[in-house]
């Protein structure tokens, strides 16, 4: 890119839960701690982008700057699914990229509590009254578990168990060693909202949830927030040395959403929008799978991580299985994946969680991940998928000094 | 009553479906049907009840591509005009899940699976009477689709949903 964008600020709240404190709390801690390490002030952004799901008709951008600074600048309250923190980030980008901002700040932010792993769809359902046709698909009742499963657990292991079949080498102990790599990884990670290492025969035998995922394959509902300052390049020329020391380029910022394939009518596509969103990044930052020193990837669950070796290329077509046989994506493999203890451990409050793995690179390549510290870092990529689908990809390279 | 789930399966509905009864035309389709003293409904539009049940796509008639909701225009090539296509009752289980943990009035366990039917069409729906072992449910195995009753509203009208049932 020939203007590029830096980022100059991130921090990210401990994934947990926060049942004394709410959105805008969180929010206001990562924003206030965002500005801090990028030495500006809310006085400092021409633009503001908030990314939460669940409260995305609530004006949480309006609600944050009342408690952070009101300055009358454009606020976008962004909402994509799982790709709602990495949208937010991008519109913060774009802002920059059309001249409209020289500095802008994004916010992820998600305050899910105890919802249960399946939601809102996991309750009681009411007993139907009279049957009558609603709907795009002329519905008389609720369907799931009648017509199949639409929710998340399920609808990732169906997407992990078609990979399987078609590729040998690829089953339930694979899909575990995913699990057992991340729990491991979130050791390292004070950040993380759990930090507790399993065996593969204890991931193996946790509660089935939707085979092949177990529980301990499956990642937990949370809350949380994080947070990026950017800047444009001719702004960052004027800043601080330590600053511009600290600044960690985006060489690539792509969002895909999912093009047309006949199996939709079955179940979302979640590879061809990655693939694709994965293809046009190594393009546009001008490097390989090779190349990249970290990877954190979309593992909401462990079925969908193996498959994102592939689609990101990170693994020969075909290869998710060896990959992980081989512990290529272990922290001291051949491409680490996911050293924060990815969505499985880490946690995934939905709305932080794109900007949390921007976060996580960013720290990783400016040498200030503590004990988890990929050494020498220098590039890195961060992965999410939203179902629905919207896929957000983004390359980072340390400053060249 | 339990609304889903194999447990929830009449193994005797997809039977039933072959009784000669009064069948009532909606939108040139059938898809209510009377039973004697039960009026059914299939549970979602694109299954066709009647003798044969079956399930019915929108076809793009210009690119081909099939979908089951209701159509503005194409996914695949953006024009605007489908026609109704019949879908074979036979294909292959393209991937599939055993569902463990649902909301309370779903029995579990149940197979959730993604089948490609023989000629065209992918849908998701339930793996019936293949058990809930891993071992031993195939990948690429065939199936036939049935139908099955999956509940009955206060004025007794009943919703017949489908599944598939190993070849």
């Amino acid at each position: 890119m020939a203007d590029n964008i830096w980022i100059i600020g991130a921090t990210m709240t401990k994934f947990g839960r926060y049942p004394d404190k709410d959105s805008v709390d969180l929010a206001s801690e990562t924003a206030l701690g965002a500005l801090a390490d990028a030495g500006a002030t809310i006085g400092d952004m021409q633009s503001l982008s908030v990314g939460c799901l669940l409260e995305a008709s609530n004006m949480l951008g309006q609600h944050l700057q009342k408690q952070i600074g009101q300055t009358g600048i454009p606020v976008f309250n962004v909402a994509n699914a799982c790709a709602t923190g990495a949208t937010a980030v991008r519109t913060a980008m774009l802002s920059i990229k059309a001249g409209e901002a020289d500095m802008a700040l994004a916010v992820g932010v998600e305050q899910m509590g105890k919802m249960g792993l399946l939601g809102p769809a996991g309750r009681e359902r009411a007993k139907p009254t009279g049957f009558e046709r609603s709907g795009r698909y002329g519905t008389v009742m609720p369907v799931e578990g009648v017509l199949g499963t639409q929710l998340m657990p399920g609808v990732f292991a169906q997407a992990g168990m078609e990979y399987a079949s078609h590729h040998d080498g690829v089953g339930f102990e694979q899909f575990a060693k995913v699990a057992e790599k991340n729990h491991a990884h979130s050791t390292l990670n004070p950040l993380a909202q759990y930090q507790k290492a399993f065996s593969l025969e204890e991931v193996m035998g946790a509660t089935m949830i939707a085979y092949p995922n177990t529980l301990l394959m499956c990642c937990p509902t949370g809350d949380g927030s994080a947070a990026v300052v950017l800047c444009s390049d001719k702004k960052l020329k004027t800043l601080d040395p330590d600053v511009r020391r600290r600044a960690v380029k985006i060489s690539a910022s792509v969002l895909t959403s999912d093009p047309y394939v006949e199996s939709d009518t079955g179940q979302p596509d979640v590879s061809t929008l990655t693939k694709q969103a994965a293809k046009t990044a190594y393009e546009q930052a001008g490097v390989g799978p090779a190349d990249l020193d970290l990877v954190e990837l979309h593992d909401c669950f462990a079925t969908a991580e193996l498959i994102h070796y592939e689609n990101l290329s990170l693994c020969e077509p075909g290869g998710a299985g060896d990959f992980i046989d081989r512990r290529g994506p272990w922290r001291d493999g051949q491409t680490p994946v996911n050293v924060s203890g990815g969505l499985i451990s880490k946690g995934h409050p939905i709305g932080a969680t794109g900007v949390a793995n921007l976060y996580e690179v960013a720290t990783h390549l400016r040498g200030e991940a503590g004990d988890r510290q990929i050494e020498g870092a220098k590039v890195g990529l961060t992965h999410v998928i939203g179902l629905g689908s919207a896929c957000a990809v983004h390359i980072l390279e340390k400053a060249a000094s | 009553m339990l609304y889903g789930g194999v447990s929830g399966a009449d193994p005797t509905a997809g039977g039933a479906a072959k009784h000669d009864t009064d069948v009532t035309h909606v939108n040139g389709r059938t898809n209510v049907r009377q039973m004697g003293e039960t009026k059914q409904m299939s549970v979602v539009d694109y299954l066709v009840l009647g003798d044969e049940p079956h399930l019915e796509a929108n076809a793009c008639t210009s690119c081909g591509a099939l979908f089951f909701d209701r159509r503005n225009a194409c996914a695949k090539c953006g024009k605007q005009s489908f026609e109704k296509r019949a879908l074979s009752n036979s294909g292959i289980v393209r991937s599939y899940t055993i569902i463990h943990r649902a909301a309370p009035n779903v029995a579990v366990p149940y197979v959730s699976s993604v089948i490609e039917l023989d000629g065209g069409g992918v849908v998701k729906g339930n793996l019936l009477e293949a058990g809930s072992d891993p071992e031993k449910i195939e990948l690429g195995m065939k199936v036939k689709m049935t139908t099955f009753g999956c509940g009955v509203d206060e004025e007794g009208t009943e919703a017949v949903a489908f599944g598939f049932v190993p070849a």
